[in-house]
């Protein structure tokens, strides 16, 4: 039976940290450090705590992410 | 966490991949059109249980069935239902065991009756990138060079490879780290050790790799409905860092061939 990865999810993001970086709260529960897609950073959008966002993630390294969209 | 382990449970896995295999050729005798995949898991079931083992998948994370069998564009994890399988169809079988406290994990994919030469070369290519992933799995390389192998193989023939299920460490339970995704790039990821076991699975969709989920939770469908293959082998990395298969296709080719005779 094929294991189902988290490539996409959608979570929230609990703390800014320095560098971009962001702590995120994925659906699942887990809390993952995630940094901003430099497509989003070229186009300046702003992400503060409390704010829903698709995060992209490697199935090597469940512990880092890449923030890739903002929802409204 | 990843689990080494050691001869003896190595053995005792290649045990339970093995009652797989054999599970699969059980299956493989009776598969024909006008058959169901509900009658498929039946069989399975009384087989595994008349070898005193218990099925792996049956209430794993709440599934209702044995064997999960996916039919045409169904990619995995279908659930066996009563409707007739037609001649031209093809099968994703995949059945786990859990004996002695070790879990097997083996996949294949039949044709049912006569399927088109697109769909042949569709599951030849697939099955060849498992080979080929499982001769990259050996001590010192890495989890991605096995991903890299099974997507230049199907993409340079310009099939799709899932994404979003992966390959898995295989043990005392039946999903382990570390996950082994059937793409990659070379020299990327864990390194590999002797005493790893893995399950490798390639999932080839003869369209695009995208896919979509049926909403009872479980069956995997290719988002452009056209047919995916898969198949699935466990494969263990001996003392001297060579691979060595756990599961065996061997029976089922041996059935298949009967049928073809006849």
């Amino acid at each position: 039976m094929a294991k189902q990865t988290s490539i996409e999810q959608d979570g929230t993001i609990t703390e800014a940290l320095s560098n971009a970086m962001f702590r995120v709260e994925l659906e699942n529960g887990h809390i993952i450090t995630a940094h901003i897609s430099g497509k989003m950073r070229m186009h300046y959008i702003r992400i503060l705590p409390g704010d829903k966002v698709k995060v992209e993630m490697s199935p090597y390294d469940l512990t880092k992410g890449r923030i890739t969209f903002r929802y409204k | 966490m990843i689990f080494y382990k050691t001869g003896e449970e190595i053995e005792r896995i290649k045990k339970s991949s093995l009652l797989v295999g054999k599970t699969l050729a059980e299956v493989a005798k009776i598969i024909k059109p006008g058959v169901t995949t509900l009658d498929l898991d039946k069989v399975a079931e009384e087989f595994i249980r008349d070898n005193k083992a218990i099925p792996g998948f049956l209430g794993y994370g709440g599934f209702p069935n044995t064997l999960c069998t996916s039919v045409n564009s169904a990619v995995v994890h279908g659930i066996p239902n009563d409707k007739p399988l037609v001649d031209g169809d093809i099968v994703s079988v995949d059945c786990g065991v859990l004996m002695d406290e070790f879990y097997g994990d083996s996949a294949y994919t039949f044709e049912v009756g006569e399927v088109s030469d697109e769909i042949k070369k569709l599951l030849r290519i697939t099955k060849e990138s498992l080979d080929l992933a499982v001769e990259q799995t050996r001590s010192g390389n890495r989890i991605g060079d096995i991903g890299f192998a099974v997507q230049n193989h199907a993409e340079s023939n310009g099939y799709g490879v899932v994404r979003e299920l992966v390959g898995h460490g295989l043990g005392r339970s039946l999903h382990e780290k570390p996950e082994v995704p059937n793409y990659g790039k070379k020299g990327r990821g864990h390194k590999m050790k002797p005493g790893l076991v893995l399950a490798i699975e390639p999932m080839i969709n003869l369209g695009k790799k995208e896919i979509t989920q049926l909403d009872d939770g479980w069956t995997i469908l290719t988002k452009d409905n056209l047919p995916s293959a898969h198949f699935e082998h466990d494969v263990a990395i001996s003392r001297e860092g060579s691979p060595e298969v756990l599961s065996s296709f061997e029976e089922i080719e041996k059935v298949l061939n009967n049928k073809v005779k006849k």
